[in-house]
């Protein structure tokens, strides 16, 4: 038990700083890299508490699909060395940006959440047993989360999955721009050339020359 | 009970060394392979000097290489540049934790297997990512932001094809997976999804047609351009491990991994890491045979592949598959 509270304390610490640094990072790709130890530790929390399911999938999607793609952008939109004020300051010229009032009303909207899902969790321990979530020991987690998100659950996840879809293609329909001009490959065209229409043999007359594309 | 303790840490140091040093001397020699069949395949001879039939070609190479200059570029990010490789290299090891050589032969026998070595071959990218954008210099940067598309795309597609094999086994524990092609390997109901796979992996691993990170014509050598001597070679061997890890994959998904062919006397008998090894080495030579007889893809056709014909392909086989099981009432655990 000393050695599983040893290694418990050690990703809560790593967790615990590497989310600090997130926000106190002056270099924007250093914070998504302690954002990724960040996740990499909460996944081993999962692991250790023996929801192995969760914190592999939390590595997968997380770690290796979500951070790649903040990396993404914030590598090309080369946002490395921004500086952050309280407001935007009307003076000075240099890029600047006002999100921390925002980013402080949010913040605290969470904290207050959070306090009221910890405090109904505290005082009323009865409400997460009214779910009624019955795991029997012996099978695996992976099979007792399918057993359930697939049953009782259905339309909740169904629901979770159109959201999802809508936002995607939402995301295509604003983004896309039909550009014009653009050369497209077709293989289909391209595998069904043939001689007739792309070739043609023509008698030069000396000193003449051909014109080509008449 | 504190010495029970060191008795548990002793044993498993002991099996680690025991897995790890054979991969890396494994990741020697199929190096010499890769080049033997490229020149086989290119009437040249390759590396023959070194050794008999050249097999210590890479030993000298490693030697060179240790004995060459780091460089770290002035400009670039220190920690992350000295990370990259490490973390490319450590992430190539650690993934093979997981895989049976036979039955209980095995350094960690976990329940989510499969998802373990999905996860870690995605936290490949960032030992490319962070090789090239430390770099400070603009032909790593286009080399790793390409390699990183390519490796999130066919992701994806490698993800919906285990789907697949997952849907016909009913576990995500590699051993399991094993033991339910004792009867019938995957690759037979599967055959499809094995091609995918084996090109997903060929993608994946940044390997020719696919090594357009590498593209030398227009990158020079992508993101490992400013990296040198050990540092570089930590790059390099961890792409190798990647790619043995991906045939031992294969083997395992589709070819029964430590199953013996056909289960008749002599054959049965011998030892299961020898059924694997073989596996490996074939997948490997395909492996090799493709970089010397395929040409490099352009970008464009590259990301096209991916996401338009390999993904509805695997998904719709996933449909295709799971309707069979479930018609005929061949579903694993019921």
């Amino acid at each position: 038990m000393i050695i599983q509270s040893i290694f418990f304390y050690i990703f809560s610490f790593i967790a615990i700083v590497s989310a600090i640094m997130v926000t106190v990072s002056r270099n924007t790709v250093h914070s998504v890299f302690f954002l990724i130890l960040d996740f990499v530790s909460i996944s081993c929390l999962f692991i250790m508490g023996g929801a192995e399911f969760l914190g592999m999938i939390m590595l997968i999607v997380y770690v290796g699909a979500v951070a790649v793609l903040f990396l993404f952008v914030v590598m090309m939109l080369n946002v490395a060395q921004q500086e952050n004020a309280w407001f935007q300051s009307k003076k000075s010229k240099e890029k600047t940006s006002s999100h921390i009032p925002i980013g402080f009303l949010i913040s605290v909207i969470i904290f207050f959440e959070l306090i009221i899902v910890v405090g109904g969790w505290k005082f009323k321990p009865e409400l997460s047993t009214d779910l009624n979530l019955s795991l029997s020991i012996g099978e695996t987690n992976t099979h007792s989360i399918g057993s359930v998100l697939y049953t009782d659950y259905i339309h909740l996840f169904q629901i979770s999955g159109m959201i999802l879809l809508v936002s995607m293609i939402g995301a295509i329909v604003l983004t896309y721009q039909k550009r014009e001009g653009l050369k497209r490959q077709s293989y289909f065209k391209q595998i069904s050339r043939e001689r007739d229409t792309s070739i043609e043999i023509v008698d030069v007359e000396k000193n003449k020359g051909v014109k080509i594309d008449a | 009970m504190s010495f029970y303790y060191l008795e548990v840490l002793f044993v498993e140091t002991y099996k680690i060394l025991f897995l790890i040093l054979p991969i890396l001397t494994a990741v020697a020699l199929i190096v010499w392979l890769d080049r033997r069949v490229w020149a086989f395949v290119q009437k040249r001879r390759g590396p023959n000097v070194v050794g008999p039939f050249g097999l210590f070609q890479s030993l000298a190479d490693a030697l060179k290489y240790i004995f060459k200059e780091i460089i770290i570029p002035a400009t670039s990010n220190k920690i992350i540049f000295i990370l990259a490789p490490i973390v490319t290299m450590t992430l190539a090891l650690i993934a093979w934790a997981v895989i049976p050589f036979g039955e209980n032969l095995v350094l960690a026998d976990i329940n989510v297997g499969i998802l373990y070595i999905f996860a870690v071959s995605s936290l490949g990218v960032y030992g490319i990512i962070m090789g090239g954008w430390a770099s400070n210099s603009k032909y790593p940067f286009f080399g790793s932001i390409r390699s990183a598309a390519q490796m999130v795309s066919y992701e994806v597609s490698i993800g919906v094809i285990i789907i697949n094999v997952l849907l016909c086994v009913g576990s995500l524990n590699l051993t399991d997976i094993v033991l339910a092609q004792q009867n019938l390997w995957f690759i037979v109901p599967l055959f499809p999804m094995f091609v995918i796979f084996f090109i997903s992996a060929l993608a994946e691993t940044n390997r020719p047609p696919f090594d357009l990170p590498e593209a030398e014509a227009e990158l020079v050598a992508g993101y490992q351009t400013e990296y040198s001597g050990m540092m570089y070679a930590m790059f390099w061997l961890g792409e190798y491990a990647n790619i043995l890890l991906m045939c031992a994959i294969g083997s395992i998904l589709f070819l029964g991994g430590w199953l013996s062919p056909i289960d008749v006397y002599p054959l049965n008998t011998f030892p299961g890491p020898l059924w694997l090894t073989l596996k490996i080495i074939l997948l490997f030579v395909l492996f090799a045979l493709v970089k010397a007889i395929v040409p490099r893809y352009r970008y464009d056709q590259l990301m096209k592949l991916g996401w338009k014909i390999f993904l509805p392909f695997s998904l719709f086989y996933v449909v295709l598959t799971s309707g069979f099981l479930l018609y005929f009432d061949l579903l694993p655990n019921k």
